[in-house]
């Protein structure tokens, strides 16, 4: 570790680590009640199960690409992290907010209130002062990362990661803007939620993997920034405009169904790019980098973002197909494995490369690690096939027959067991990879960098 | 990089070949959408087409590549050191652009005074998407070729007129597709 504000990123991958677990036990549950649907039917209802998957998704994804910033921009602009006190004072705010949030969905505080109960509108269901709360934390951040940035050395790196973060925070102040008409409602939603995922998010996924193979590959600064550019500007291209695949059947003008089917099509470009991109890089390279586990969650997230998000997306993008599909378990499908290989492998590549710096240490338990990528990943990766098969299924009885679809979810059950039991895969991985990361051995190490701890 | 990329020998800059490409896929996807969708309704596409103003579109074509020609006239203008004569050239392109504008905007204006909307018939819906996104990119291609006309390096030149000349070929297959093609 070269500078010692990194040092924060520690703090927020911890929260991170510990939110992912939460994430994956709600899904654990969700998964039960898909097929025991009595589960906890008073105490924990789904639609807070699922709220409590998502939500705790979307946070530790945030803290970990926070902690990931507080992590490379020291290295990159080659200065310490403005305020550290301020990073601390936003990791804070944001885990009363997490904390506040969890109490008030699973208790269901202030039911009604427009400040502090909950909002009901999906992903954005926060109380208000947690929505205050975020932007708030989401400015201190804005600020710290921007002033060590202005003062330092500025690389495409840094440049890219923070115009990425500084769209994701404005875009989130469109989850302030609540219209009476529902048609409204939802097209502003988007700018949230397809505009972060589709848009933004990418910037910095596309950032974070041009450091990662930047530092494990040993390949030109100068080449991994032309892909860089290449890799932003489709994302761009393609993704603002791809919104339109949300809008064609919520009332708007169905002028959308073509520039949605057009430009979303078009969004598997990106993601094709960085898988490329990861790929040539490790090819060219000729560094021979230690650290192998990280090497490996890097091209698993760009091979397997390339699947959830270009392949999976791609499958149901079209409005013609989208008639027949709209959410079905097509959507589960795509929802999971995209998340999942975009940016839950993205965070625990950058953990699994800055774990072992941040501790002072060589990187140690490599191949548990390496064994948490191959279950997480296999788990994920079956999970997306079953939901996969009970969507096509599903469309064909619900949308083409014409059955009921309580019938239809009876009918497609045995999906599900599997889906729980790949569920129960994913979380034995992350169990893993817990274990790897955060329990290294005491051995003495070998101070030749270029040996492996294993 | 230690090989010599091909992409080295591309003329302008990697990043307006990206952007390039990218609007011809979408283009080219959006052509493709209108010729499938044609094929269901041959006869209801070609009575919708019969309200194109075809003499303006006609006209446009030759203003549009009039237009080309200048650019790139530009272009070989600045390498030959003459300045003056290039930005002169940029700027008449960059006019004859506007020109389009007017002519397209008259068309539009016939259409709404005819009472034809995008959804009047899916063949406009085509036709206001493709050529309405074509037009768009003729004002951001105004403005392209003013600005490397005052920053006017050889490279900027370069990277402008292929945009403009991107627009110019655009606008050559939507001409015959939307309003020739029986």
């Amino acid at each position: 570790m070269k500078y010692q504000s990194q040092k924060i990123a520690l703090a927020y991958f911890g929260v991170a680590l510990a939110l992912f677990l939460v994430q994956i036990l709600g899904g654990l549950l969700a998964g039960l009640i898909y097929v025991m649907p009595n589960t906890l039917s008073e105490l924990l209802p789904f639609n807070i199960v699922r709220m409590l998957h998502t939500n705790s998704l979307i946070v530790w994804l945030l803290l970990g690409f926070f902690g990931a910033a507080y992590f490379l921009i020291p290295e990159e602009a080659e200065r310490e992290i403005h305020s550290p006190k301020i990073a601390y004072l936003q990791l804070i705010i944001l885990v009363v907010g997490t904390l506040g949030v969890v109490l008030t969905y699973v208790f269901n505080l202030f039911e009604g209130n427009w400040l502090l109960g909950k909002e009901g509108r999906e992903f954005l269901e926060q109380p208000k002062w947690v929505k205050a709360g975020i932007v708030v934390a989401a400015l201190l951040f804005l600020y710290n990362v921007t002033m060590t940035v202005l003062q330092g050395r500025k690389t495409a790196i840094t440049n890219i990661l923070l115009l990425g973060l500084w769209g994701l925070a404005l875009l989130f102040l469109f989850a302030f803007y609540n219209p009476e008409n529902l048609a409204l409602d939802k097209q502003y939603w988007w700018y949230v939620v397809h505009l972060w995922v589709e848009g933004v998010w990418e910037l910095i996924m596309a950032s974070i993997l041009a450091y990662l193979m930047l530092k494990l590959t040993g390949v030109d600064r100068e080449v991994v920034e032309k892909w860089l550019y290449v890799i932003v500007a489709a994302a761009l291209f393609s993704g603002i405009l791809g919104t339109g695949h949300h809008y064609y059947w919520i009332g708007s003008p169905g002028y959308w169904q073509w520039i949605g089917s057009i430009f979303s099509s078009l969004e598997i470009v990106p993601f094709f790019a960085m898988m490329a991109f990861a790929f040539v890089m490790v090819w060219k390279g000729r560094r021979d980098h230690p650290n192998k586990a990280a090497l490996l969650w890097s091209l698993g997230c760009a091979t397997l973002a390339f699947f959830g998000a270009g392949v999976w997306g791609f499958l149901h993008t079209l409005h013609g197909v989208n008639y027949y599909t709209h959410g079905t378990q097509i959507t589960a499908a795509h929802g999971h494995l995209a998340f999942y290989g975009a940016y839950v492998c993205l965070n625990l590549a950058i953990f699994t490369y800055a774990m072992p710096i941040l501790r002072n240490r060589d990187p140690y338990n490599q191949v548990l690690n390496m064994a948490s990528f191959w279950l997480m990943s296999g788990g994920m990766v079956f999970m997306t096939f079953t939901l996969t098969f009970a969507g096509t299924v599903q469309t064909h009885m619900q949308r083409v027959v014409g059955d009921y679809f309580m019938d239809v979810q009876d009918s497609i059950a045995i999906f599900y067991w599997m889906r729980l039991g790949s569920g129960v895969v994913v979380f034995l991985g992350l169990l893993l990879f817990l274990y790897a990361l955060l329990v290294p051995r005491k051995e003495v190490i070998s101070a030749d960098t270029s040996v492996a701890a294993e | 990089m230690s090989d010599a990329s091909v992409f080295d020998d591309l003329p302008g800059d990697l990043m307006i070949w990206v952007l390039i490409v990218s609007e011809l896929l979408v283009f080219g996807a959006g052509l493709a959408a209108f010729l499938a969708v044609r094929a269901s309704d041959p006869a209801g596409f070609g009575a919708a087409q019969d309200a194109l103003y075809r003499t303006g579109a006609g006209v446009n074509t030759v203003v549009l590549v009039t237009s080309g020609a200048l650019a790139a006239w530009a272009l070989r203008l600045r390498e030959d050191a003459q300045r003056g004569p290039a930005r002169l050239a940029l700027v008449a392109a960059a006019l004859l652009g506007v020109v389009f504008l007017l002519i397209k905007g008259f068309d539009y204006a016939g259409k709404a005074a005819a009472g034809i909307t995008w959804d009047t018939h899916p063949f406009f819906t085509f036709y206001y998407l493709l050529t309405g996104f074509h037009a768009a990119h003729v004002v951001a291609g105004v403005l392209v070729l003013l600005l490397v006309a005052w920053k006017d390096t050889p490279r900027n030149i370069e990277a402008g007129a292929a945009f403009w000349h991107m627009v110019d070929l655009v606008w050559v297959i939507l001409f015959p597709v939307l309003y020739l093609l029986r």
